[in-house]
């Protein structure tokens, strides 16, 4: 029982708290997927946007967002899907390339293909497929110390 | 004006959420089967893009019909005289190029399709052409190189891509047909005018096949009455038998 309504940014604190289903090493806050946090009156209002309209992984992590603020007292909960504007890749913030890249995938470039091999920084790179073990990432692999590791694709 | 545009509307959905629920099943029927593991996730996750836009195209199209029918209920209660998918889109996969070159066709007219499709006065076809063509671009991306890498390839890779170009090519015409309910998109400026698109799609598809080594047969018969619900092929019959068995024989099961 939520006496007090908290502040947008405690809402936005614990939802940066809420892990990726697919690659809990970020938050979906890392992942820009969460377009706005309102109060409509006592209701809260979270809208959150696809990365790709098949991936299973939506219902998850509407599910987890659910999850995480009524774990937190909310009641009233309202969850809005927005398709416009399409995500973009490039709403990752800084902090989850970092900690994609520590987790040995390879962040997304504007150039198309990764910037150097996450494990061990060479730029000798060489694509094996433009997809992957989910519908965001493809297959790269390092041609020096030979291995293989995803790659953010970037969209 | 709601009431004359909203029948040709749910039949312009339904032709947009079919199409990609007829080739995202049949492409994922490659799960598990093709040629080496990377082409075989490949081919997966595009069918995922592919049903993952389904389902935002045929909820569109049920809240227009206004029946109470989910994208569910479109998908898997609808008889073969109900689905308005191309015909280029139901026929059998064939061999790895054959797909790769249906694929080919089809994403080069999706793509400029979704692309005009982002410009359309309703918002709702609007934002999920945004979407999509994010997508699509990729699979044009892979499919192009795909048909390209084989066309150009061995002389055994090269006669199998030429003769699926030749078998496909009388089904390409059918996506550039218009007739009653394209004219009603365009009267209301929701989509374009199918035969606009023509000329770009040829000046692509050509440059792709040149560099591909292959031919485009000269005759442009097109085999038509996929999206007008008119003739389907024998084929999509027997593929919704598979798709649809569940729900046919437990309706309405959910877990």
């Amino acid at each position: 029982m939520v006496v007090e309504k908290p502040s947008l940014e405690t809402i936005w604190g614990w939802l940066d708290t809420v892990p990726d289903p697919e690659i809990p090493v970020i938050s979906l806050t890392d992942l820009g997927i969460i377009r706005n946090v309102q109060w409509q009156g006592d209701t809260l209002e979270v809208t959150v946007t696809p990365t790709y309209s098949g991936c299973p992984a939506t219902t998850i992590i509407n599910l987890d967002i659910e999850t995480a603020l009524r774990g937190h007292g909310i009641e009233k909960l309202v969850l809005k899907r927005q398709l416009s504007p399409a995500w973009t890749s490039g709403w990752m913030t800084d902090a989850g390339r970092a900690k994609l890249e520590g987790y040995g995938i390879a962040p997304p470039q504007p150039a198309g293909g990764p910037e150097r091999c996450p494990l061990c920084q060479s730029t000798q790179l060489e694509k094996i497929s433009q997809f992957g073990s989910t519908p965001c990432k493809a297959q790269w692999r390092c041609t020096d110390c030979l291995e293989p590791f995803d790659y953010f694709k970037c969209i | 004006m709601s009431t004359p545009v909203s029948a040709p509307l749910f039949e312009y959905l339904c032709r947009m959420g079919d199409n990609t629920l007829v080739l995202g099943h049949r492409i994922s029927e490659w799960c598990g089967h093709a040629p080496v593991l990377e082409e075989d996730i490949a081919l997966a996750n595009t069918a995922l893009d592919l049903i993952g836009q389904t389902t935002l195209w045929l909820d569109v199209a049920g809240e227009v019909e206004g029946a109470g029918r989910t994208a569910d209920k479109l998908a898997f209660h609808r008889d073969v005289w109900d689905f308005r998918n191309l015909l280029l889109l139901e026929q059998p996969n064939g061999d790895f190029g054959q797909t790769m070159m249906r694929q080919f066709l089809f994403d080069a007219w999706h793509l400029s399709q979704l692309t005009a499709l982002k410009g359309s006065s309703n918002e709702q076809i609007a934002a999920i052409a945004e979407k999509s063509s994010k997508e699509v671009t990729y699979h044009l991306e892979r499919a192009t190189d795909t048909v390209i890498g084989l066309g150009d390839g061995t002389e055994e890779s090269h006669s199998r891509m030429q003769a699926a170009l030749d078998l496909l090519w009388p089904y390409v015409g059918e996506m550039f047909l218009s007739d009653d309910v394209d004219a009603a998109m365009v009267d209301t400026g929701i989509a374009p005018d199918p035969a606009t698109l023509r000329p770009a799609y040829d000046k692509l598809v050509g440059d792709v096949l040149t560099a591909a080594t292959l031919t485009k047969p000269q005759d442009d018969f097109a085999h038509k009455g996929g999206k007008s619900g008119k003739r389907h092929s024998e084929h999509l019959g027997h593929m919704l038998t598979q798709m649809q068995w569940l729900q046919r024989a437990y309706p309405d099961a959910t877990w």
